[in-house]
């Protein structure tokens, strides 16, 4: 046979097939030590055919922990063993295995613990030694695709059962989607020869999978796991792609009806080496050898339990291993054994096998009769085990589903009714192919099938050790868990079967227990004198197989991960060298740096500019709701502290709203455009939750009042124009008359400015004569341009976010987020004064709480240091003489007073003015002297406002 | 998750907001002692079965509404009369 | 028993000398006894701060006749599903005094237990995404120091050599600007420590009974008498709940509404990998952490799911954020894969903060509140709430988390989000 495709495993080169997998290559080329144990560090092989392997585990590239079944093989792959070093063909790391005895299961709680200096150089050597594969260095090159789609009925798994059940749900008109991994082990683990309807059972399923496909209703989603079932019937879905688009596709899916379809797992057998490279499982062997025509070896022993993996021997007898023998623990076997017999092949039944012989690789085995006496030696380079199926109920068990022990199968098996989602197949128990179907197809649908019917398995699974014997028998090959740890674990009290999987890690392997699990729960159970039904078995968790990170995330990566608004001028932003920052979901400029200046020297110029000539400052980002209705004063009478009853029409007045619990929500403009006409003006950060607050007031408190609020933040574009000159530029810009008894301070007008049907308020957050020109967001940067070149004349210059934060801070005006951070109330920010007497408003009555009249909460407060030039230490606290008392929220230079300047919240601060205290910053090692004030820098009297 | 909503249909649970214990008063009325206002903030049911919540449709119709479901099994249950 | 017998302690020596039988002597961890018709102490909940607080109850306060009820299996709730952050990084000072101590605690445990809880004080960086978060971090850290605890602010290069797989590209959504380190702080093996405080306890006489419900708690005149069980009434003068996502549902069976809302918390691990993360991070802007178990994984954690929910199983969005915030940051980890996940019950408060504290029921305490904290909390947890059940006042520690901060308004809101549990 030509062996075409080239690829590299620890460096050696071989050829594989177009439809080969990694595993299924390195089978055919003979490769039998292709990993290392986690723990021990033995050599081991291909162990199983898809996500339940444990060994062949390999590093691709960049990539870690790849499943060699699960790997197809493409040109040029280059496969790297893990765990070793320096080859899992030599690896030093195989000490560990030497010093086994001082390794049983929780060795590390036992000792690592003095002298406690150590510890960090023992955890050292632990880490380096755990792990499996490297992780990746470099980006990921691939892109990854998220779909969701609703369906009435998904069918998970496209075996004989998914199909026979996708065939049941098809109807015209209703969406079937049937998701199959494509690992179809059901043909793998029974009767060779069955025939449905007359054909090979193989033919009969690809037909009726063609005629699905078909269908138009029906779609099918190959190469494609379910890994997880969550509430409201939605499953994940990760689906594998090839070709040049993206890696994989994770669907997301609402199906009507879930039915599980996935089938059962074949448990491997328990016995002293079982772990010795050509130890394999039956159905994986005979998988790669009628799929991928990989043979695992020249001569095979079979140890089984189950009527399935004699039909294997024949097939693998067929495709050329000579079988050694079948071992058998049960005296009789069903007629898939006749068959055997009858083609030559020893069946040795009431026999098993205590251990694997050979250390880099199957040699034979030792078998004796299970009552015991003489043992008698196999020869063999391979040794396929089969212990009984456990059905794959992940899903099931994820989705809520009990299950229910079952003698007869030694397994637990989907109790129905427990859970909306229905199995039906190998994972509802069923043993042939008739019984699958059935569990379907109502009996006028169902074909003939002719097939060999299994006796009851063997529920033997831990083989006794024989006096004399050595070597480990494992129960889960990828955590290296044995027998004996598992008795020591109940030995030494663990009493539950999560607390012996979380002492002893069984089943934390990255197949989650699929293997291990049961014959684990089993093995302790016997230990404990309890039944296994009591005892249980360990709940795996989503995802059914592991998931990749960049499929989880989709096309949130990279400057997707989240959303980024900007405002309709960000363009002018961009092009004038504007440096942006992300402002929550924003993006805002911070400043406008010219060359050759500091940060300190663009905002210094920006501030002063703005205080003696003119800036223009983008505050599109506000946030804005439109209030329309004949209750809106009695709305903002509520939520304001302070009283809204007289508000002339086309006046602005400034407002505070609290939180339920009293603490200082949002500040802000309110502005009465009409009769029954308002706009209100929220913090950029704080939009989203004051709309939730006012939309619940609005509909669950007060659903009486007569007020529709809808919110325009994105319908408007908002410009702000400051400083001594801001009127001459709005009057070049304004159509209508913007002189000071026209439009005083906190009064609004409407009209066109450069043409643009335009609102303009005269309010300020600089502390400057300011206007706030509102246009349709479409327009924003026409105004803004226009602006520009109406204020070149008297030297406008643009200013950012960290300009408007200093002249705020010059002015005294607190900030949600700074000053307002949750737990001040009114009162800590000094404005006490504006809760009106006169009406409640919300927040109040949780405010007379004992705790909020206390004489010791921090009050908002100014510092200045005492020598002018002395920055403030940036994210200081303040103490006076001990703990802390304090913290500045906002330390800066004011370009405008020429020092540094700070907002702080300062306990008892109103009491202490004058007082010195000391600003620290330990971790700069930084403490100043300050000196508190007021907090109103500039101008407190507001002259600069009126003009 | 789906959430019911009311208006729009079930739609999925990241469109909404969570509001909490629909028993809670919806605001706590100015003249509440500081006891019923303590009460009304903080002392929420938390049942472990059927719960009346609220949830706030932020991303879509952007209504309040009141609805039942169990928590143990995050299933929205039909509104009890 | 004795826990630091020559004979019977964990020890190199000893587990040379059991290696050489086999293993087949190392005696139970603890035993597994009857109830007793009555007890001086009942703490209800077999987690680690139900078993802590036996533990310091014995040795600190001589109270021996204790016993600690578990409804199924010990560690079996947060315990163990918690991603095992030990921090004691808080800006207000009540949080900073409690799990500073607590951190002291935990330094000295695998000794104080003889019971490796393989404490890994790897530090945690807490990441800032904006100038703002940076000052916000540094105000953290100056307030760290100045209650004795230890910060260190790391710049660009210093991160970029403490955690080499970070993106430090300017140009990121979420550009990272800085980070606050807390050097000793770190992660333990979680189980470990249940089984740790439940062997040392139960070497002192506390009886440990597993697969033991409460029911209910029987009262006499505004005070306690004991509990109801499923294996019958057990008498006790003092009762402690430390019963986390269940502290409604007892506080209930004694009248109490409490302010907490139980909510589910998701977690996750990736395949195991050779070391590549060796500190713990977060971002309070993405609201993510993970660190990197000795085992070789990945641990991840978010957001909780954001309503009530007793079910221990969450919506993948909150996990599929927790990734996506992970990838914000490590974008080299896309190829890695999410082995497991899980669901642990939150007891969130009002505030965010936990409550050690009496109740309004002479003779029942409440442990309870821990929100995202308790796994850290554990010793501190214990330890206080010993001390508040031995003398019936609480410590200087614990005195803020009381229950009655709420009605009071004397708050502990490190987040300031208010009385929105699912915010905090």
């Amino acid at each position: 046979m030509i062996r075409r495709i080239p690829f590299r495993f620890d460096g050696r080169e071989y050829r594989g097939h177009e439809r080969d997998t990694l595993s299924s290559a390195l089978l055919a080329n003979g490769v039998r030590i292709v990993g290392r144990s986690f723990k021990y560090h033995r050599p081991r092989g291909i162990f199983g055919y898809g996500a339940d392997e444990p060994n062949a585990l390999f590093q691709l590239g960049d990539e870690p922990n790849c499943r060699g079944g699960l790997t197809p093989l493409t040109a040029g792959l280059d496969a790297r063993g893990q765990n070793a070093w320096p080859s899992v063909g030599f690896d030093l790391g195989a000490v560990a295995g030497l010093a086994a005895p001082l390794l049983p299961a929780g060795f590390y709680y036992k000792t690592f613990m003095a002298p406690r200096r150590l510890w960090p150089l023992y955890e050292g050597l632990i880490r380096r030694a755990a792990g499996l594969g490297r992780a990746p260095r470099a980006p990921d090159p691939h892109r990854y695709d998220t779909r969701h789609a609703h369906v009435e009925v998904l069918v998970v798994g496209g075996g004989p059962a998914g199909i026979a059940a996708a065939m049941a749900a098809a109807a015209p008109g209703r969406r079937v989607m049937l998701v199959d991994d494509g690992a179809r082990l059901g043909l793998m683990a029974g009767d060779p020869d069955a025939r449905i309807g007359g054909q090979p059972a193989a033919d009969w399923l690809a037909a009726r999978e063609a005629e699905l496909a078909a269908m138009p209703d029906v779609t099918l989603l190959r190469r494609a796991t379910a890994y997880a079932v969550s509430d409201s019937g939605r499953v994940d879905v990760i689906q594998h792609l090839d070709g040049g688009g993206a890696r994989q596709c994770r669907w997301v899916l609402h199906a009507g009806r879930i039915i599980l379809a996935t089938g059962a797992q074949e448990r491997p057998l328990v016995f002293a080496d079982n772990d010795r490279p050509g130890v394999m499982l039956a159905s994986a062997a005979r998988a790669y050898a009628t799929r991928h025509a990989a043979l695992p070896g020249r001569r095979a022993v079979i140890f089984t339990g189950d009527d399935g993996a004699y039909g294997t021997a024949l097939a693998l007898q067929a495709a050329g291993v000579e079988i050694e023998a079948v071992v058998d623990p049960r005296p009789h076997a069903g007629p898939l054994a006749e068959a055997a017999r009858t083609a030559g092949i020893r069946c040795l039944p009431g026999q098993v096998v205590v251990k694997a012989l050979g250390a880099r690789g199957v040699k034979g085995c030792l078998a004796r009769p299970i009552e015991g006496g003489a043992m008698r030696r196999l020869n063999a380079d391979t040794l396929l085990v089969s212990g009984g199926f456990t059905p794959n109920l992940q899903l099931f068990t994820q989705a809520g589903g009990r299950t229910g022990f079952d003698e007869g199968s030694g397994a637990f098996l989907p109790v129905a009714g427990s859970t909306a989602v229905e199995c039906v197949g190998g994972c509802a128990g069923a043993v042939s192919l008739a019984e699958a179907l059935a569990h379907s197809l109502p009996p006028d649908a169902m074909p003939a099938v002719e097939e060999a019917i299994p006796a009851p398995p063997s529920t033997l699974s831990v083989m006794p050790k024989p006096r004399g014997l050595r070597g480990k028998r494992f129960i889960d090959l990828h955590n290296d868990v044995t027998v004996e740890d598992l008795n020591l674990a109940v030995r030494e009290g663990f009493g539950h079967i999560e607390q012996v999987k979380r002492y002893t890690t069984l089943g934390m392997g990255t197949d989650q227990g699929r293997t291990s699990g049961l014959i684990g729960a089993g093995h302790a159970a016997g230990q404990m004198g309890r039944a296994l039904a009591d005892v249980g078995v360990t709940r795996p968790r989503p995802p059914v197989s592991p998931v990749t990170f960049g499929a989880l995330a989709g096309g949130h990566v990279g400057p997707n991960m989240a959303p980024s608004r900007v405002t309709p001028i960000q363009p002018w932003h961009d092009a004038n060298g504007a440096r942006m920052a992300q402002v929550g979901s924003w993006r805002r400029p911070q400043l406008y740096p010219r060359a050759h200046e500091t940060d300190q020297q663009a905002i210094d110029r920006e501030v002063l500019n703005t205080r003696t000539a003119v800036g223009i400052v983008d505050v599109s980002t506000l946030g804005k709701f439109d209030l329309r209705g004949r209750d809106v004063p009695e709305l903002l009478n509520r939520v304001y502290v302070n009283a809204w009853s007289n508000l002339p029409v086309g006046r602005c007045r400034y407002g505070v709203m609290l939180r339920e619990d009293g603490m200082v929500l949002d500040d802000g403009t309110t502005s009465r455009l009409g009769e029954n006409h308002y706009v209100m003006t929220v913090t950029t950060g704080n939009a989203e939750r004051v709309q939730a607050h006012l939309d619940r007031l609005l509909q669950l408190a007060w659903p009486e009042l007569d007020v529709r609020l809808t919110p325009v933040t994105e319908q408007w574009a908002a410009i702000g124009i400051a400083g001594p000159r801001a009127r001459e530029v709005l009057a070049a810009l304004a159509e209508f008359d913007v002189s000071d008894a026209a439009l005083p301070y906190m009064a609004l007008a409407q009209g066109q400015v450069v043409g643009i049907p335009a609102r303009v308020f005269r309010i300020s957050f600089s502390g400057e004569r300011a206007y706030e020109v509102n246009v349709p967001a479409q327009h924003g940067q026409a105004l803004w341009e226009a602006a520009m070149a109406a204020g070149a004349q008297h030297g406008i210059m643009p200013y950012g976010t960290e300009a408007m934060l200093t002249m705020r801070a010059e002015k005294g005006f607190f900030m949600p987020g700074f000053e307002a951070d949750g737990r001040t109330t009114l009162d800590d920010l000094g404005l006490g004064r504006m809760m009106s007497r006169k009406k409640g408003c919300v927040g109040q009555a949780a405010l007379r709480r004992p705790a909020f009249a206390a004489p010791d909460r921090k009050q908002m407060v100014g510092l200045l240091t005492l020598d002018a030039a002395q920055p403030m230490p940036r994210g200081a606290q303040i103490v006076a003489d001990g703990p802390s008392i304090g913290h500045i929220t906002a330390g800066l230079y004011s370009a405008t007073l020429e020092r540094w300047i700070a907002l702080a919240l300062v306990e008892g601060g109103r009491a202490r003015m004058g007082e010195t205290l000391t600003a620290t910053a330990p971790m700069a090692g930084q403490s100043v002297p300050v000196r508190v004030v007021d907090p109103v820098f500039l101008d407190p009297e507001g002259e600069r406002l009126r003009g | 998750m789906l959430i019911p909503c009311p208006h729009c249909g079930p739609r999925a649970a990241e469109e909404f907001e969570y509001g909490g214990d629909a028993s809670a008063p919806p605001t706590i009325p100015t003249e509440a002692t500081p006891e019923q206002a303590h009460a009304a903030l903080h002392l929420r049911a938390n049942p472990r079965g059927p719960h009346r919540e609220l949830w706030y449709h932020a991303a879509g119709c952007r209504q309040w509404f009141t609805a039942r479901r169990d928590t143990l099994t995050h299933r929205f249950l039909a509104e009890a009369p | 028993m004795d826990i630091f017998d020559p004979v019977t302690a964990f020890s190199f020596l000893n587990l040379a000398r059991n290696a050489l039988t086999g293993h087949r002597n190392w005696a139970r961890m603890w035993r597994s006894p009857p109830p007793q018709p009555a007890y001086d102490v009942v703490l209800v909940g077999g987690g680690g701060h139900g078993l802590a607080t036996a533990y310091y109850l014995a040795k600190l306060h001589g109270i021996r006749r204790a016993a600690v009820l578990e409804k199924s299996w010990l560690g079996g709730g947060n315990t163990g599903r918690n991603t095992t952050m030990v921090r004691s990084n808080y800006l207000l000072r009540p949080n900073a005094m409690f799990y500073e101590h607590s951190l002291k605690l935990w330094e000295g445990l695998s000794g104080e237990l003889n019971y490796n809880v393989m404490f890994s004080q790897r530090g945690c960086i807490t990441l800032a995404h904006t100038q703002s978060d940076l000052t916000g971090l540094m105000r953290r850290g100056n307030a760290m120091r100045l209650n004795g605890i230890d910060a260190e602010l790391l710049d660009r290069e210093a991160l970029a050599r403490r955690l080499p797989a970070l993106d430090l590209s300017p140009t990121a959504r979420l550009p990272v600007l800085g980070g606050l380190e807390q050097p000793r702080a770190g992660t333990a093996r979680h189980d470990a420590v249940a089984w740790g405080y439940a062997r040392a306890a139960d070497a002192m006489g506390v009886d440990i009974i597993q697969n033991c419900e409460v029911t209910g708690i029987r009262r006499e005149g505004g005070r306690v008498t004991g509990v109801e069980t499923t294996l019958g009434f057990i008498a006790a003068p003092k009762v402690g709940l430390c019963v986390a996502g269940s502290s409604g549902l007892l506080g209930a069976m004694a009248g109490l509404r409490l302010p907490i809302e139980t909510h589910v918390l998701q977690a996750m691990v990736s395949e195991p990998v050779k070391p590549v993360l060796d500190a713990v991070v977060a971002s309070g802007a993405l609201h993510f952490y993970a660190s990197q178990s000795d085992k070789g994984e990945l641990v991840m954690g978010g957001d909780i799911d954001g309503h009530n929910s007793y079910a221990q199983r969450g919506s993948p969005v909150p996990l599929d954020h927790a990734v996506e915030s992970c990838l914000a940051l490590f974008p080299a980890f896309s190829r890695l894969r999410q082995l497991r996940s899980w669901g642990g019950l939150m007891d969130m408060t009002m505030d965010g903060s936990p409550i050690i504290a009496k109740t309004p029921v002479e003779g029942l305490y409440l442990n309870g509140g821990w929100c995202y904290g308790g796994f850290k909390a554990t010793p501190a947890g214990g330890w206080c709430f010993a001390h508040t059940i031995a003398r019936d006042e609480p410590h200087a520690l614990n005195a803020p988390f009381s229950l009655d901060r709420f009605a009071t308004g004397a708050l502990i809101d490190e987040r300031g989000a208010g009385a929105t549990p699912w915010l905090h």
